[in-house]
């Protein structure tokens, strides 16, 4: 298996970038959820947004270590990743995938990566923290600066607007129908 | 008259309450470890593979680094086992509560609970009926930790289905999966509680959530077969496991009823159960 590996600031290499291709990301990356979006769109984002990474995730924080840091679900963050894509950041990172609004608010800028759900461990040994932001949201949803040594991630959504999530979502939608449709009527 | 638990019996519960969830936060069960390998080797396309190489290199360093094995800590839910002569108390729900304290100060644990509406942080992951504890009659003394994440529990369903229609249950179950697709974290292990009441079923669905996956029953490997033939795969990014396995608790229903619950599991089936030595 291949992998592309990358480097923040991200430039237009990630145009490149297909869905489905393995990279590695290695740099600066920010954290942020629900509540730090708000705050981002109301007060301004606190670092340069050019070529950043976001990191879809609520980390475990002991002692300014981390200790556990996998991502969070990015669907919950659909309607509010649009000024930080004009801003310039270049690349959302989470599990789940994004909603087809995200994917073409990305097309020729940004890419969507997937990490592993759950995967809280690897990422943390893959990790250092850096400073915070916004520390009053709490410690799931403030701001962290982290340090990144080659995560593992898959390119969920390319920059042409490609999305893996929704090519399995179609799929799947077509075998229920066509597994169920006959099942049913089946049924008396 | 009978005794009320005393204080080095509520110190006992409070160790093994922690030991249970530090037991269940960083070390997955070996039967689901075991069905993660048996996953990894069925897979042929390399992103498949690549997420569940990811899951198990993150097993291993949890192990490794003494760290939970996911960021989402869960909230804590509890199965106490009393075995007679152990007096039954309202203590020993302040006794289990401890235990997460302690548990969410020393491993340490996400603070995940909060108030419903005020969304307010306890800051210790206890609060009004939190840790859920659940308690039984048993032969042994023990506490069980099910440490629950959010974003698989969040997909779950119940439906109060029609009685005639026994024969949908798969189809309500597969349906749960289309829904959530890769959000839960797939592949999940699946509970599936039938029958019941509205909330029995559901409380038998995070029951069922507490057996081995390596034993299955034809029933519930016609459930898993219909789950996994949407190929929603590993992280919902395609495969041929969706889910891990299905297990079901059943319970006697009225005859004008048929609820069914589908509670969501992640990969990360987290269980441990500890015995209480005092």
């Amino acid at each position: 298996m291949t992998r592309i590996d990358l480097s923040t600031p991200l430039s237009h290499e990630v145009l490149m970038l297909r869905a489905g291709d393995h990279v590695t990301l290695s740099g600066t990356v920010y954290t942020a959820r629900d509540e730090a979006h708000l705050r981002m769109r109301e007060e301004g984002i606190p670092f340069d947004p050019h070529g950043a990474a976001i990191y879809h995730c609520g980390p475990v924080i002991h002692e300014g270590r981390i200790i556990a840091a996998g991502p969070t679900t990015s669907a919950r963050m659909n309607a509010l990743s649009g000024f930080l894509l004009e801003q310039g950041v270049r690349a959302l990172i989470g599990k789940g995938g994004m909603s087809r609004q995200v994917a073409d608010q990305m097309k020729g800028r940004a890419v969507y990566l997937a990490f592993t759900g759950g995967c809280a461990a690897l990422a943390a040994s893959r990790m250092t923290l850096r400073r915070v932001f916004f520390e009053d949201l709490g410690m799931a949803e403030a701001v962290y600066e982290i340090d990144l040594d080659h995560l593992p991630l898959v390119v969920g959504i390319d920059a042409a607007g490609n999305d893996l999530f929704e090519g399995v979502n179609r799929n799947a939608q077509a075998r229920f129908k066509k597994r169920f449709s006959l099942s049913r009527e089946a049924v008396p | 008259m009978i005794p009320s638990p005393d204080d080095a019996l509520c110190a006992a519960l409070t160790r093994a309450t922690c030991r249970a969830l530090e037991q269940a936060e960083i070390f997955l069960p070996p039967d689901v470890v075991r069905a993660l390998e048996a996953a990894r080797d069925r897979e042929t396309s390399g992103i498949a593979r690549g997420e569940i190489e990811n899951i198990l290199s993150n097993i291993r360093m949890a192990e490794s680094l003494r760290v939970p094995i996911c960021q989402d800590t869960g909230v804590p839910v509890i199965y106490l086992t009393l075995p007679p002569g152990i007096p039954f108390s309202g203590r020993l729900y302040d006794a289990v509560a401890e235990g997460v304290r302690l548990a969410t100060r020393t491993i340490p644990l996400r603070p995940n609970v909060v108030d419903p509406l005020t969304r307010k942080n306890t800051g210790d992951n206890t609060g009004p009926g939190m840790p859920a504890v659940h308690v039984r009659h048993g032969e042994r003394f023990t506490v069980t930790a099910l440490p629950k994440g959010a974003g698989a529990e969040n997909m779950s369903r119940v439906a109060m289905m029609l009685p005639t229609d026994t024969g949908s249950v798969a189809r309500f179950v597969a349906e749960t999966m289309l829904i959530a697709g890769g959000k839960p974290c797939p592949p999940v292990v699946l509970g599936v509680g039938i029958g019941g009441t509205f909330d029995g079923a559901a409380a038998a669905a995070k029951e069922a959530l507490l057996d081995p996956i390596d034993t299955m029953t034809e029933y519930e490997r016609g459930l898993l077969d219909a789950v996994n033939d949407l190929c929603i795969g590993p992280m919902g990014l395609g495969g041929k496991t969706t889910a891990l396995a299905v297990r079901v608790k059943g319970a006697g229903c009225h005859t004008a009823s048929l609820p069914v619950a589908v509670n969501v599991q992640c990969w990360a089936c987290r269980r441990a159960t500890v015995e209480v030595e005092w």
